[in-house]
């Protein structure tokens, strides 16, 4: 197949048009706005509506009073849990969506033998399958994190809900048929960037809540998660020098 | 390739199998095909979606042919699915829009000049000058959201401008209804043009119906409430032109002559092989469903199709820029509105809809304030060379 980095006929341009760009731009020059002002006033037209909004949803309470008077969670009266609750949320989600995301990278990689023997310094399956395997566990740890502070960990806590919103276009890039190895590996990057931070962040917090334990056990998820980031952003380096042919 | 309707046969009904594999075939280039391409895929699938609406309600009204419509019905609902299934996965909602409104400017243009009544013709060039106003207003949205040159859709085929300004379009029901052609002295190419362009809006109301929701900008979410309310007007025009006395099975008979039109007029443009080829297959299958439908039509009539069908087709639908007539129609036809089923100047329009509107846009217009100021700039309005303005 051919590469997607390959010169060929793309029409999206104005250079494709010499005659009509002329056209178009005579007619642009020729025409007057109907309405007065710029993208200001686009953004006043949106006030109010940014003024009345309702949150995207709330986080959930905890289902049992069990749950509630479970020592991790006591640990937090006084402080807002919701915040640690959304975050766990928001990881849970982001783990159990990237095991997809590696699940439809090793799909394409196994189709596409030579692309990935192409690529310089080579790209280990082994490696992304080991990955792929490490982001569930994640999804495993965090989910018990949840159950322990006696929370559902089957609840979608708004910071799930928009890192699912934000990473629908990963997920369509990964698995439309046309993409490179190369750009798939690209899409994992950023998922990978936004991931290794999350962890970050959720550790600090849990380690301010007093959540000693829970912090502990994330701390072993991070330092694998920048593995998967050092790797797969060498992989992504790798992959674009090796198409320019500079490598 | 001069087709007869009465008598090519095509592919039988029975042999037009599918497979799930068949109706997901690969989708067309966003980058790489012709625009013309993408306006054939939108407007064949607004064809096959009418097949199927019509199918539908034919069926709840007429039980006799509740059996042959179920036959034919299933056929189209998956030559829908392969034509519309062509449209690409990194090809947005709102970037699909501005692909329906070069489908509602360009086609429209073109079948405006080659309609033979003089009212029906009229009828399509003041829907033109609303839909080419659209364009402008999406146009402006998909720069000032998501910072994309609409032009990287359209190909530098259509004009980015204001026409009718939306805000202007809102009338009183009353108001959108015309006269229809008489069905026995018509010509045959007056039915498909008004079968065609009904086709076309009705899916445009129904994907911009569809799709307003999935945005998250309130004033995208405005723009395709506002917008959609004008495609419920351009359904409401155009089925009002196509004579109502004509019967069921007139209607359907007549359905399926203009799509072997349509998949006639896609086979003699098409650029690329690959869906020439789905053009082909289909313009074969249509043949087919029309010979079926005209023996429906003998049992059920006891009438010569002939009576209602030419043998020959007319002249192709012409897909290519229509920026000249357009232009022309802009300059002439601006400030039309409608008075009942009578186009006048914008002095004599009536009060209801002069009322309609005010109440429509008393809390502000999503059109105006989406464009406001804005001119198409090649690369963006960012790309203008004008003192770029420093966020606060």
């Amino acid at each position: 197949m051919n590469h997607s980095t390959d010169a060929g006929m793309n029409k999206t341009g104005i250079d494709m048009s010499p005659i009509d760009i002329k056209e178009l731009l005579s007619g642009v020059e020729a025409s007057e706005p109907s309405s007065q002002g710029d993208e200001q006033t686009l953004a006043a037209y949106r006030r109010s509506y940014i003024m009345e909004a309702d949150p995207i949803g709330f986080v959930p309470v905890p289902g049992s009073l069990k749950g509630a008077a479970k020592t991790g969670m006591q640990k937090l009266m006084g402080k807002k849990p919701e915040v640690l609750l959304d975050k766990l949320g928001a990881r849970l989600a982001f783990e159990r969506a990237g095991t997809r995301l590696y699940d439809a990278l090793l799909d394409k990689c196994s189709v596409r033998s030579d692309e990935v023997a192409g690529l310089s310094g080579g790209l280990s399956l082994d490696r992304l399958r080991e990955f792929r395997n490490e982001e569930a566990q994640h999804f495993m740890l965090v989910m018990e994190a949840i159950k322990d502070l006696g929370a559902d960990p089957t609840a979608v806590t708004p910071g799930a809900d928009i890192d699912g919103v934000a990473s629908i276009g990963l997920m369509q890039v990964m698995t439309d048929p046309r993409t490179s190895i190369a750009q798939s590996l690209h899409v994992l990057l950023i998922a990978e960037l936004a991931d290794h931070d999350g962890w970050q962040l959720l550790i600090k917090l849990a380690e301010e809540l007093g959540q000693d334990d829970m912090a502990g056990k994330f701390r072993g998820a991070l330092a694998e998660e920048g593995q998967h980031l050092t790797t797969i952003r060498e992989f992504v380096e790798k992959s674009c020098m090796s198409e320019a042919g500079v490598s | 390739m001069a087709l007869n309707l009465l008598k090519d046969k095509g592919i039988p009904i029975e042999q037009q199998k599918f497979t799930w594999k068949d109706l997901v075939q690969k989708p067309i280039s966003k980058l790489n095909d012709d625009a013309f391409t993408r306006v054939r895929v939108i407007l064949m699938n607004g064809i096959e979606s009418e097949a199927v609406r019509f199918g539908h309600s034919c069926a709840r009204m007429n039980k006799d042919l509740q059996r042959p419509l179920a036959k034919v019905r299933r056929i189209e609902q998956h030559q829908q699915t392969i034509v519309n299934w062509l449209n690409p996965a990194d090809q947005s909602p709102l970037e699909t829009t501005i692909g329906y409104e070069q489908v509602a400017v360009e086609v429209t243009a073109s079948l405006a000049q080659n309609e033979p009544d003089p009212y029906i013709a009229q009828v399509l060039r003041f829907g033109l000058l609303e839909d080419f106003d659209h364009l402008y207003r999406y146009s402006a949205l998909l720069d000032r959201l998501q910072g994309i040159d609409a032009n990287t859709i359209l190909q530098c085929y259509s004009d980015i401008m204001p026409g009718r300004p939306t805000v202007d379009e809102h009338r009183d029901p009353e108001d959108d209804l015309r006269e229809h052609y008489d069905k026995r002295t018509a010509s045959p190419l007056t039915k498909f043009n008004a079968m065609t362009i009904m086709a076309g809006e009705h899916q445009t109301h129904d994907y911009y119906m569809h799709y307003g929701p999935w945005f998250a900008d309130p004033l995208a979410r405005q723009l395709y409430a506002e917008i959609a309310s004008i495609e419920e007007q351009h359904v409401t025009q155009y089925e009002s032109i196509i004579d109502p006395t004509e019967s069921w099975m007139e209607k359907w008979l007549l359905h399926e002559a203009n799509e072997v039109y349509n998949y006639y007029s896609c086979v003699s443009q098409e650029d690329n092989p690959r869906i020439k080829a789905i053009w082909e297959r289909f313009l074969e299958y249509e043949l087919g469903q029309l010979q079926y439908v005209m023996e429906v039509f003998k049992k059920m009539e006891r009438r010569d199709p002939a009576e209602i069908l030419p043998a020959s087709l007319p002249e192709p639908i012409a897909y290519k820029s229509q920026r000249e007539f357009v232009r022309k129609v802009l300059h002439d036809e601006l400030d039309l509105r409608a008075n009942g089923t009578q186009f006048v100047d914008k002095r004599q329009e009536p009060e209801r809809s002069l009322a309609y509107r005010r109440q429509l846009n008393s809390e502000g217009s999503p059109t105006q304030t989406v464009a406001a100021g804005y001119r198409w700039n090649p690369g963006t309005e960012l790309a203008a060379k004008k003192k770029g303005r420093v966020a606060a």
